[in-house]
């Protein structure tokens, strides 16, 4: 490792201009010390010290303090302030404190680079940045003129978040050079919870503020694991507060988690995708033994029974109808439900007496039960069982769902132009896009915008994204949609390593890393507050940040002083921030706020999610077509799929879920979780990260031993899609039949095609979820021999 | 002697995350394989298998360690060139890298795994309770790098009498006589020593 490290130290130094004085003045001795290298700028200057901020896409948003000096970042320290009654520290988490490591990388991207092999083959030859934009805005004009702007897709991308992030500004250019481009919805992350929490409640933000939390009884946490996912800076901080005030934890997840050790009173194991079965049981339980708040469902619900149905609606579509058996004969008991999750008949009755009688409680759920082939139902399950414990608008209550907090600081964007980006295909579709998207329609395939796409994908803009091979599901089946240059016909990469995703690209561009511009970084979920992340060094190379070349596409476009109307990157922050003005009186302005590098929002008192609707209803209707809480929707009712889209929530089986017939073939059901050591698939290339946490399989005892698999065997895991082999770790911190692979790892594929990294998507399916056509990457089944 | 300083950490809530780990191997600048803060898993129970369900009798927590600057340091014990020293005014255990010549005797006697023999260097480097962050009036980079708030450090009699339910020993930890630690925890519920259920 050390000699492998002081020539990549050589080659680094000796590549980049900007480090020539810093090796100088180093005295770094033989091969330097490292992965953090180079370090000793300066042994005696005092460092600067820059506030800045990690604006990869985990679920936090952290303070970093940068040291540099003389250009080089030598130190990654995280929020200096104390914590206080008003506030808590934004600490970062480990991937933050390795981000030198990747800033030093002797793997960065240094030059512009187009493909000479066959798309995918990975070969690739220097040019200019002058030759590859002249590419670009030649290739966008070929296929704007030939498919038109409905052709031309930014593809979902997140290695960098915020308003400086490259995503924006395409649309921008694309807006104003084409008139139009494909847009998309939802995520890959949320994509389910976001599609059918509103479907309830009007809304995704149904989430009580976390300092709120402390006011629970009891918290219920079903696939939630914000120790490795962070899910808000300081959730699992919030969570400890909360445990010490006295809440009882418990943990609902087919892995016992870093979370479920640190905090849980008792764990849950549970088959992955089977939460609505868990859930149709207790509500069971509460009808049964009259412990559900009737009052609150007559109050304020639609469809909870017989007697709270929209006008018009068929007999024997209730909720209750459903769970009690009235409608299919099979009543939704404890002993069904055993049979389907896992979790032992009186283990659910407890738990259903628990939450309902234990109040106020916290069913928080996270996202993982929900990026499955039916993961829509788990949601929509959870926020029947919070309505039917009256926990929903109340302190210490939580009405489950997405639980976006009701209100977060809010800034400007990058503008658009007008009436752009209307179009849209569910996130998760766009390779079938590539291949079909002339024959989609809004009624079959869930466009949105308009009654079907004119056109097959042609052009992919992968501005900071791994989505384009390494994050989809099936990579053997996208490769091949891919590697075929007659459909999609030109991909443009920008990103800071050659990614499974870069290495199909045409043209791949050196980007920047968050240290090397300027930005803004708000919580997508949790956090009352916003960080302004300056630029620490110079970029390296001939790396540069997409606004800056993409003003050179438009400049050969004839569209310069309309895309950039005159502005620095750091002057589109300015305007930003004319929007957090706005929004927040006490907003201290651009140049305060780039200063102190965290601007928090005042908040007076957590807030609870619908705490208005619950305290008048009458004057504050949910934001749902009938102003109530919907359990039962007349708009899922009318897409007349009541078998796999119902209109109340239902246990619907998954395909490859634990009942698909599949189960002979392939026994063991497998899900993903994002690991500590990655944000997604960034620093999977990490050494320091590879350092703290192996990629590696988990799989139960009674499995391993079954397939006489030892703690540490390299193993193959394998379905009809694909095959990858990854060490196993035997372990009883997952649950037997179930096997875990975190995702994110890079697909190395061998020569037989097999990945070699652990790559999970190698082994997941493009088949999207059952409503909402999003991503089930947790949805799946294989078969793990020994390799 | 002044007074002895030492670590407190709630094991209770160490979520294993490595935060402290890392914030320590980037303040030091630390190669690949040295690290002067380290986490180890314990893991273990089983599955009973009620009926068709299988009923978990499990447990796990992490074991976090750098330097536990012992009052009886076997490395310093070991040392042949007095490179490794107790410091006489906070009981800091620390390595001398003027006279350290690698040989590494401090890296086989200490149970901890605390000195840490680095390539590169040539020499044995470890934890000091980040000295130069102290002499500034700062907190050690891992105290303050933990998202759970589970370091603390100071003097090892106000740390004992502000956690005053801390152990020195949980289930996985070498006997604590041999070296008397410097460090003290308190236990996760499945880290009890010989109380684990």
């Amino acid at each position: 490792m050390s000699e492998k490290w002081s020539i990549s130290r050589r080659s680094l130094l000796k590549w980049s201009g900007a480090l020539a004085g810093a090796a100088a003045v180093g005295g770094l001795g033989a091969g330097g010390v490292g992965p953090f290298a180079p370090t000793e700028a300066n042994a005696d200057s005092e460092p600067k010290v820059i506030p800045t901020g990690c604006s990869n896409n985990c679920g936090g948003r952290c303070v970093i303090r940068a040291h540099v000096k003389e250009g080089v970042i030598t130190r990654i320290e995280s929020d200096p302030d104390p914590d206080s009654a008003e506030q808590m520290a934004l600490r970062g988490c480990l991937r933050g404190r390795s981000y030198r490591s990747i800033v030093y990388h002797p793997d960065r991207l240094k030059y512009p680079m187009k493909r000479v092999g066959k798309r995918g083959e990975g070969k690739f030859e220097r040019i200019s940045w002058d030759e590859a934009t002249t590419m670009i805005a030649n290739e966008l004009k070929r296929i704007n003129e030939k498919h038109g702007a409905l052709s031309i897709y930014p593809h979902y991308a997140s290695g960098i978040s915020g308003p400086a992030a490259g995503t924006g500004f395409i649309k921008r250019l694309l807006g104003l050079y084409a008139g139009d481009y494909l847009n998309y919805y939802g995520t890959y992350s949320s994509g389910q919870t976001r599609y059918a929490t509103p479907y309830t409640y009007g809304t995704s933000n149904s989430g009580n503020h976390r300092a709120d939390w402390v006011n629970s009884k009891l918290i219920i946490l079903d696939g939630f694991n914000p120790a490795e996912t962070v899910f808000g800076t300081n959730t699992m901080y919030y969570l400890r507060k909360a445990k010490e005030a006295g809440a009882k934890i418990i943990v609902i997840d087919p892995r016992y988690t870093d979370t479920a050790l640190a905090l849980a009173d008792e764990w849950i194991p549970i088959r992955p995708g089977t939460d609505s079965a868990l859930i149709d049981a207790m509500a069971y339980t509460m009808i049964k033994e009259n412990l559900h708040d009737q009052a609150f469902l007559d109050k304020y619900c639609l469809g909870f029974d017989e007697e709270h149905m929209p006008a018009g609606t068929p007999a024997g579509n209730s909720y209750k109808t459903y769970v009690m058996g009235q409608a299919d004969g099979q009543p939704k008991t404890p002993e069904w439900a055993q049979k389907i999750t896992g979790i032992p008949a009186n283990r659910i009755k407890a738990l259903a007496r628990e939450y309902a009688m234990v109040k106020p409680g916290a069913l928080i759920q996270g996202f993982g039960p929900q990026r499955h082939a039916n993961g829509e139902q788990s949601v929509r399950s959870a926020t029947l069982l919070a309505c039917m414990t009256g926990n929903v608008g109340r302190s210490g209550g939580h009405a489950s769902g997405a639980g976006y907090p009701p209100s977060t600081v809010t800034f400007g964007g990058i503008p658009v132009k007008a009436g752009t980006g209307k179009v849209q295909i569910s996130c998760f579709i766009w390779t079938d896009a590539i291949v079909r998207g002339a024959e989609m329609t809004a009624e079959k395939d869930l466009i949105v915008g308009a009654a079907k796409l004119p056109s097959n994908i042609k052009l992919i803009f992968n501005l900071a994204g791994n989505t384009l091979v390494n994050q989809h599901s099936d990579i053997n089946k996208t490769a091949q949609i891919l590697a075929d240059e007659s459909l999609c016909e030109f991909i443009v990469t920008s990103d800071i390593f050659m990614s499974p995703s870069a290495k199909f690209s045409d043209l791949v561009l050196p980007g920047t890393t968050t240290y090397e511009r300027d930005n803004i970084l708000t919580p997508w979920g949790h956090g009352e507050y916003a960080i302004y992340s300056n630029k620490v060094i110079e970029p390296m190379y001939e790396c540069r940040e997409e606004y800056d070349w993409l003003s050179d596409v438009a400049e050969k476009l004839g569209l310069k002083k309309e895309f950039t109307e005159g502005k620095s990157l750091e002057d589109w922050m300015k305007f930003c921030c004319e929007g957090a003005a706005k929004a927040h009186p006490e907003f201290p302005g651009f140049e305060a706020f780039k200063k102190a590098g965290v601007f928090r929002r005042k908040v007076a008192a957590p807030e609870i999610a619908f705490a208005k609707q619950i305290a008048d209803p009458e004057k504050n209707k949910f934001a749902t077509p009938s102003g109530k809480i919907e359990l039962f929707s007349k708009a899922l009712f009318d897409r007349k799929n009541p078998q796999f889209v119902p209109a109340v929530p239902k246990y619907v089986p998954a395909f490859d879920g634990p009942s698909d017939p599949l189960v002979e073939k392939y026994p063991l059901q497998m899900t993903g979780w994002h690991y500590k050591r990655r944000s997604h698939s960034t620093h999977d290339n990490n050494p320091v990260m590879t350092e703290a946490g192996r990629q590696e399989m988990w799989i139960n005892p009674i499995d391993a031993d079954a397939r006489g698999i030892a703690d540490g065997d390299q193993v193959k895991i394998f379905n009809d899609r694909g095959a990858t082999l990854i060490p196993a770790k035997v372990t009883t911190r997952i649950m037997p039949g179930v096997i875990a692979v975190p995702q994110g790892a890079w697909y190395a594929p061998g020569k037989d095609g097999v990945d070699t990294h652990g790559a999970i998507n190698i082994l997941t399916t493009q088949r999207g979820s059952y409503m909402s056509n999003s991503n089930p990457q947790h949805t799946n089944l294989v078969e793990v021999v020994k390799a | 002697m002044g007074q002895q300083l030492g670590f407190y950490l709630n094991q209770q809530f160490c979520m294993g995350c490595k935060t402290c780990a890392v914030a320590c191997k980037d303040k030091n600048d630390m190669e690949i394989g040295v690290n002067l803060r380290r986490l180890t898993e314990v893991s273990g129970g089983g599955f009973a298998k009620v009926g068709d369900t299988y009923v978990p009798e499990v447990f796990a927590y992490w074991i976090g360690v750098s330097c536990n600057h012992c009052d009886h340091p076997k490395c310093v014990e070991n040392c042949p060139t007095g490179a490794m020293h107790k410091n006489p005014e906070d009981g800091v255990v620390s390595v001398d890298q003027t006279k350290c010549i690698g040989c590494r005797y401090c890296t086989w006697s200490c149970p901890y795994g605390a000195p840490q023999y680095s390539e590169q260097r040539g020499k044995t480097q470890k934890c000091d309770m980040c000295a130069d962050y102290r002499a500034q009036g700062k907190d050690p980079a891992c105290v303050t790098s933990c998202p759970m708030r589970a370091i603390e450090w100071g003097p090892i009699d106000e740390l004992k009498k502000k956690h005053p339910d801390a152990v020195v020993a949980v289930h996985g930890l070498p006997d604590p006589l041999m070296t008397s630690p410097n460090t003290i925890y308190t236990s996760h519920k499945s880290a009890v020593s010989g109380g684990r259920k």
